[in-house]
């Protein structure tokens, strides 16, 4: 086809009156499915079971590097209740590129990478029966040499982890373990530096976190010799856990079918799969009988997908008055023993995005590392970066002693500003956070011994992504939603609250389900702030679609041109005086006649949706140091973020917080502990510390809203940024109530001792 | 004719530049026409890029249009979590 | 010969016998030969409380409990906290509050809960933090839960 042929499909630059009042829009109505959540009856991915079912358990490696020598699985397929044993050679072969590293997390091949990899698998005729088979299989390992530390797997001596998977970009002679390189930025650098009054440099370093989500992946998985399978599974995303699971075993897509279940939490790292094509592949084995696969704890720590652990050099330049003139960053992040997971790219993007600066620099390393395969963990890089910067920021506003907030909105982004990646923002919200937490009570709080607070902005791009939708209309005027993306914040509430204002009609007239891969077109995971974005657009445009059949039925019934007929407040309407008079018709009167009056009525969009909007936020925190044991404890911490419209404000707030408390747990004391053997020391939730209930004061909220031209009803996704400025703000909090400056993630109680004893003894 | 702008570490594979005009009318192409004018980019934007046009940020929505004053920039993949 | 263990015991008020593993815990017991799915494994080692549940009145994590130590005893679970259909106020503020976003950890938070305000009507704030410190939430910060606990508390306190 000719270039003119080809007839583009316009998706960004839509602009919807997104500032009206709202009948639904911004309410807070009950969700829901939260009776079935409070009453025990929701059904998570472990609360599944069907007759004939046989149970798994996986072998993993206990080495950190090793090459496997020899695997006997004799001894467990003779063992009582076993009916089928996998190992990674059972797998199809031939896989390339992000396919091959998914099998080969799934089993191991010839090599295990780290420790926890998964090795072999096992389905028997009851769990434990299971659990005692797989410690009969033997495996024969070579260790290899180990590598954890994302700088040391860079240096010339570091062991190999994988060859061949360096990327186009990464400059001769980099030791293969880094596998990309990333360069990019604008402006004038020497200059900037040049004309500052006070340049910074310093090097700030994270550890590997987990995403926490309180229930671990489990599955029900059913494959038939035919290759045609089913499976349930708790995930943020079926289609994508049909499209790897496919990969993964050589099947057809098509031919599988995947139910999402309640989820219990994901973050990002129920997105992909770890262990569910283990599911299907031992189904297979054993004569296509239903394999029920649950992680235990210390299997998801193991075993499931971390974030990065990072090393990260900023420098920035300042004039007296706060103006920057210039910042440079680079990255060094680890995504495990795999390519393409570490979120180095997006961390670039993300680190001086929040200012408008004339001359910036970013380089990036994605290094390899004797560590699980990496997932998303809300906004990706973007905590780690905000870290980095926002601290480096807080250090120079103090050596200049300028306020930390008027430096920020003298240097904020705009509307108007050269993002640090490039393109120009459109309207956004970062100086309204600002703005809003300056006038905070909180920041009027005073301050004692031993206290301090700090102040930190952060960002997130959220995500619009291939979305479809379908909507029915009920013989009774209610209205079902058919959606794909999974519920993790109360998105159905907020998808409802949409719909039934778009039809006008009650909020409880209106039902969104999740719908298996096979109900529906494809949908992205729940993932990139994008549920309530994408999934609400698409349903608005399937009312919209509906709406119009049910003025035509209307117009019909009339006499009447289509044109002269309108929706309003639930009912078609002659559309003016001069189209005749005729009392409304009700949806519900459409609904009961609509088979009579041409056939059952629905509404339906597919699109990969644009018009996405960025969220900003910014945070206060206060805290209190005890100078005898280095804790830390959070007085008052205040979230502002910017939610465009907030459909469903409870669930907004929801997102805030919960991100707060996780970068709260990041800041202070979660981490993964290796031992010189690269072995985890803490898998389990004792010693993997997640913030508790007493750790925590109420989490203040403030919604601003700048509507996003680019939603019907304004929306931006607000689940990723409220995890982005807590590790920096924390930093700077405990800067202003010790005199330390923390550079090294966790913040814990030992390592702010004997920051506090240093800085003491001088 | 649309202008391309590409991230500074892309230079080696584009002679130098770093900001490219092609012909194009969507996404699509614009990253079609690039690896025609440059196929040493060919790897990079198979594994996957981010295109930044008139603000928003797109990964994989490659029908969106694209038009002789837009602004467009090349970014690292974004991925949500 | 079989090796399991024949449990006879008392669950949410009703008589119920099962056939156990000896080294089966009572959370496997009242999910697998109850279908008593309510209660949740997080953790398996008692840290997190999603296994949260009451025997002879004792809150417990009963992961950490065998099947069949439920003998003669009596347990009740999350699916036995609503009355003849009617919600307990601490399950409907949980809803009007929010408090709850995967769920997945509100059955043994709900269970913690009614057992402090049986013990405790008038928790102070920092009261009820610390007796739900052994229940992990990673989605809601414990903000929203907070507030319902203490609200449903002041109602349950002007209805006695």
């Amino acid at each position: 086809m000719a270039l003119d042929e080809v007839k583009p499909v316009v998706e960004t630059g839509e602009s919807y009156d997104s500032n009206k009042e709202f009948k639904y829009v911004g309410t807070r109505p009950n969700r829901p499915d939260g009776l079935d959540k409070v009453t025990g009856r929701a059904k998570y991915g472990a609360d599944h079971a069907v007759a004939n079912m046989l149970h798994a358990a996986v072998l993993r490696s206990p080495h950190a590097h090793a090459r496997i020598v020899k695997i006997d699985t004799s001894k467990a397929e003779a063992a009582e209740g076993v009916k089928a044993v996998v190992i990674g050679t059972d797998l199809p072969e031939g896989l390339t590129g992000g396919d091959l590293h998914l099998q080969e997390n799934t089993l191991a091949r010839d090599k295990v990478y780290y420790d926890g990899h998964a090795v072999a698998a096992v389905a028997a005729t009851s769990a434990l029966a299971a659990k005692d088979a797989v410690k009969l299989i033997e495996v024969e390992y070579e260790l290899l040499p180990h590598v954890i530390d994302v700088d040391e797997a860079m240096k010339p001596d570091a062991p190999v982890i994988r060859e061949g998977d360096q990327g186009p970009t990464v400059p001769e002679g980099m030791h293969p373990n880094v596998v990309n390189y990333m360069e990019f930025g604008h402006g004038d650098l020497e200059a900037g530096f040049a004309a500052a009054d006070l340049v910074l440099e310093n090097t700030f370093k994270t550890e590997a976190t987990h995403q926490g989500y309180i229930e671990p992946h489990a599955c029900v998985g059913q494959l038939g010799e035919d290759g045609k399978g089913e499976m349930w599974v708790c995930t943020q995303g079926q289609w994508f856990i049909r499209k790897m699971c496919a990969a993964v075993l050589g099947l057809e897509a098509s031919n599988l079918r995947v139910t999402p279940s309640e989820i219990g939490g994901g973050f990002g790292g129920k997105t992909t799969i770890f262990s569910e094509a283990i599911s299907l592949a031992l189904s297979r084995k054993a004569g296509g009988r239903p394999v029920k696969l649950v992680m235990t704890r210390s299997e998801v720590l193991r075993a499931t997908g971390p974030t990065a652990s990072t090393s990260m050099d900023v420098k920035i330049g300042m004039k007296k008055d706060g103006t920057i003139t210039a910042g440079s960053v680079e990255f060094r992040m680890q995504g495990g023993a795999w390519p393409d997971m570490a979120p180095t790219g997006m961390a670039l993007n993300c680190a001086f995005a929040s200012y408008d600066m004339p001359a910036v620099h970013h380089v990036g390393y994605d290094v390899l590392a004797n560590r699980p395969k990496a997932a998303a963990y809300r906004a990706p890089g973007s905590p780690m970066a905000a870290f980095a910067v926002e601290s480096l920021v807080d250090e120079m506003c103090r050596e200049l002693k300028l306020d930390p907030i008027e430096v920020r909105m003298k240097n904020g982004a705009k509307e108007g500003t050269k993002a640090s990646y490039g393109p120009t923002f459109k309207q956004i919200g970062l100086m309204q956070t600002l703005e809003a937490a300056k006038a905070h009570p909180n920041l009027q709080a005073e301050l004692g011994p031993n206290q301090g607070r700090g102040v930190a902005c952060g960002f997130w791009f959220n995500h619009g992504g291939e979305t479809s939708v379908t909507l029915a209309l009920g013989n009774d005027g209610t209205v079902t939603v058919s959606a794909g993306t999974p519920d993790i914040g109360g998105s159905r509430a907020s998808v409802a609250l949409m719909v039934a204002e778009t039809l006008g009609i009650p909020y409880d007239h209106v039902r969104v389900n999740i719908v298996e891969t096979g109900a529906l077109g494809f949908n992205e995971p729940s993932h990139g702030s994008r549920a309530t974005f994408a999934t609400g657009k698409a349903a608005v445009e399937s009312c919209n679609q509906a709406i119009k059949e049910m003025c035509r039925r209307a117009a019909k019934k009339w006499g009447i041109d289509e044109d002269a007929v309108e929706w309003k407040d639930g009912a078609a309407h002659p559309a003016g005086p001069n189209a005749g008079e005729f009392p409304p018709m009700t949806i519900k009167k459409i609904a009961q006649s609509m088979g009579r009056s041409g056939g059952p009525i629905s509404g339906h969009h597919e699109t990969t949706a644009g018009g996405v909007g960025e969220s900003f936020g910014t945070h206060v925190v206060d805290v209190e140091v005890d100078p005898e044991t280095g804790k830390t404890t959070i007085l008052r911490y205040l979230v502002v973020q910017d939610a465009g419209r907030a459909i469903h404000p409870s669930y907004v707030e929801g997102q805030y917080q919960g991100g707060a408390a996780q970068g709260i747990g990041w800041a202070l004391n979660e981490e993964y502990v290796y031992d010189d053997m690269g072995r985890l020391q803490n898998p389990v939730f004792l010693d993997y510390r997640v913030p508790v209930a007493s750790d925590l004061p109420m989490i203040d909220t403030v919604i601003v809203e700048v509507p996003n031209p680019g939603h019907p009803y304004g929306v931006r996704g607000v689940g990723e940024t409220g995890i982005t400025p807590p590790l920096p703000a924390i930093a700077n909090a405990i800067a202003d109530a010790t005199g330390c400056r923390m550079r090294h993630l966790p913040m814990t109680p030992v390592k702010v001792l004997k920051a506090i004893k240093e800085r003491v003894n001088g | 004719m649309v202008e391309v702008n590409l991230w500074s570490g892309l230079r080696r594979f584009t002679d130098g530049e770093l900001v490219v005009t092609v012909e194009a009318k969507t996404v699509g192409q614009m990253l079609d026409a690039l690896v025609t004018a440059y196929p040493a980019l060919e790897p990079v934007i198979e594994s996957g890029v981010s295109i930044a046009v008139d603000g928003e940020v797109i990964t994989d929505a490659h029908h969106i249009a694209v038009k002789p004053d837009s602004e467009i920039f090349l970014l690292q993949q974004l991925k949500g979590g | 010969m079989s090796n399991k263990i024949h449990v006879s015991t008392k669950v949410n008020g009703d008589e119920v016998e099962f056939l156990c593993d000896p080294r089966e815990t009572l959370l496997d017991a009242l999910r697998d030969r109850l279908n008593l799915t309510g209660a949740k494994e997080g953790c398996g080692t008692g840290d997190c409380g999603a296994c949260s549940v009451t025997v002879d009145g004792r809150l417990v994590c009963s992961c950490l409990m065998l099947g069949a130590e439920a003998e003669g005893k009596e347990i009740a679970t999350i699916e036995g906290m609503a009355e003849g259909g009617e919600l307990h106020p601490l399950q409907r503020k949980f809803i009007e509050h929010a408090a709850l976003q995967c769920g997945v950890c509100t059955p043994g938070i709900l269970v913690a809960a009614k057992n402090l305000l049986e013990k405790n009507p008038d928790p102070t704030e920092e009261q009820v933090r610390y007796w739900l410190a052994g229940n992990l939430c990673r989605c809601t910060g414990y903000d929203k839960i907070i507030r319902a606990v203490m609200d449903a508390a002041e109602e349950m306190r002007g209805a006695a």
